[in-house]
């Protein structure tokens, strides 16, 4: 009990240190992939390559002026910025980031807490990050953060639902919220993964994530030209970086469900020896497919326009529920037959 | 899976007090914050004499949109366990889920003829 106790708090603190980190990361990486995108440089005087822009960003963050606006509901807003970074931690916890391997005859299991409803789990806490967009833009005591505030709930509101429901096809098929299991599932190959039995439910899925994570084509919570910075208009300093970490943990959150639901996760041809997946060439194919959609996220930020919250709406509400519903319809004839 | 699930309460708990240390690091490091009249007012875009301000209410859809999103998202809780234990429910089950998703989408038509989804 006791080894199991430490052995928690040790994968708890690397996977903390991992995300921020990789959320630091994702930063400079979305800034050189923009860049290469629009033919520009991007951060190049910091270190090499502008590698160490990350660390100039982190001191001069953790060095601001800590402002609070006069309006603003001090405890409210101070609390706020902590639930979507503690959210985007937490939901790591459920979640498979490597396959099993063993260190020194130890053998480690690279997720915190092996719950059985683990799917379920990193959904619930994601949703709970909700509040921290509400909160922040209601507290701030600016008209814009609560325009930002309003626009974006409503847009998270609309797409959890679209999460849950695209969500329910592959379960169907699979049998369990556990994402072990639903990785399980697609084990042998690149012909057994969700994708190709799940298409519509890949895509409604992808793109719900985009709209959780306040990604580009449905970034309405910031606009320059109409509300400013959206609901972290008035954060500074640290407060705004844990804001900043928090969104780019909860896109690689996205990246590792969409890897593990749709794309086989860890269990990649090459890597199977009697049916389970060993040593590390699976978890480097999760690594690349997580980058692959932490790029996709990016790519997409390049290449297309961002719409309107009515359009948004009409989206959620009147074609990506829909076909939801028609997905699951047809997913439960499929199975009886 | 009692004790497992204390430890990831235990460790949801350890992520809330260890992300705001990181927090509290500006105190000491950054400079002591000092105050004025146009610093401290809400970001105008530099305006001072502001317009307004921020107890403006919310529109009535964003209530309405609030309130489908409670029904439907239980739905979809509702549905959870249901799709992970179809294969035991066999043709039953899903003919009973296939009338729980006709009313859903019975709803869906009521509340869009309703025009709580017109958005202009």
């Amino acid at each position: 009990m006791d080894a199991i106790i430490i052995e928690t708090l040790i994968k708890i603190v690397v996977v903390v240190l991992i995300f921020s980190a990789l959320g630091g990361f994702g930063t400079y990486f979305e800034r050189k992939i923009l860049a290469f995108l629009q033919r520009r440089w991007g951060p190049n005087i910091v270190g090499p390559f502008g590698l160490l822009q990350i660390i100039a960003d982190g001191i001069k963050l953790f060095t601001k002026e800590d402002i609070i606006p006069i309006n603003a509901e001090r405890g409210i807003f101070i609390f706020s910025t902590l639930i979507i970074a503690v959210a985007a931690f937490t939901a790591f916890v459920a979640i498979p980031i490597y396959p099993q391997f063993t260190v020194f005859g130890y053998t480690v299991r690279p997720i915190v807490i092996d719950v059985n409803v683990g799917l379920l789990f990193v959904m619930g806490v994601m949703a709970v990050g909700m509040y921290s967009p509400l909160l922040a833009g209601m507290s701030s005591g600016n008209k814009w953060s609560l325009l930002g505030a309003a626009r974006a709930v409503v847009a998270l509101l609309s797409f959890e639902v679209i999460t849950g429901l695209s969500i329910l096809a592959p379960l169907m098929l699979v049998g369990s919220l556990s994402l072990i299991d639903i990785n399980a599932y697609q084990m042998g190959g690149i012909d057994n993964w969700m994708v190709w039995q799940q298409p519509i439910a890949f895509v409604l899925f992808l793109i719900a994530g985009f709209a959780e994570t306040n990604r580009k084509p449905f970034d309405l919570s910031e606009q320059d030209a109409e509300i400013i910075g959206g609901y972290h208009t008035e954060y500074s300093g640290m407060k705004y970086g844990l804001m900043m970490i928090g969104e780019y943990a909860n896109m690689f959150v996205v990246a590792f469900l969409v890897s593990i639901i749709f794309l086989g996760g860890y269990g990649e041809a090459g890597s199977i020896v009697n049916g389970e997946a060993v040593g590390a060439w699976g978890g480097i194919w999760l690594i690349l497919k997580v980058a692959f959609f932490f790029i996709l996220f990016v790519w997409v930020r390049a290449a297309w326009p961002h719409i309107r919250p009515d359009q948004l709406m009409w989206l959620a509400w009147k074609v990506l529920m829909p076909l939801a519903v028609v997905n699951i319809v047809i997913t439960g004839i499929v199975m009886m037959a | 899976m009692q004790s497992s699930l204390l430890l990831a309460s235990a460790s949801v708990a350890l992520i809330a007090i260890g992300v705001p240390l990181l927090l509290h690091l500006t105190k000491f490091l950054g400079p002591k914050p000092t105050h004025s009249t146009a610093k401290d007012a809400p970001y105008e875009s530099g305006i001072t004499h502001l317009v307004g301000d921020a107890n403006e209410r919310f529109s009535v859809k964003y209530y309405l949109v609030a309130i489908i999103f409670v029904l439907f998202d239980i739905e979809v809780v509702f549905m959870l366990p249901w799709a992970v234990n179809l294969r035991e429910l066999g043709l039953f089950g899903i003919m009973e889920m296939f009338t729980f998703v006709g009313l859903l989408v019975a709803g869906l038509l009521y509340v869009y003829r309703k025009g709580a989804l017109r958005w202009s």
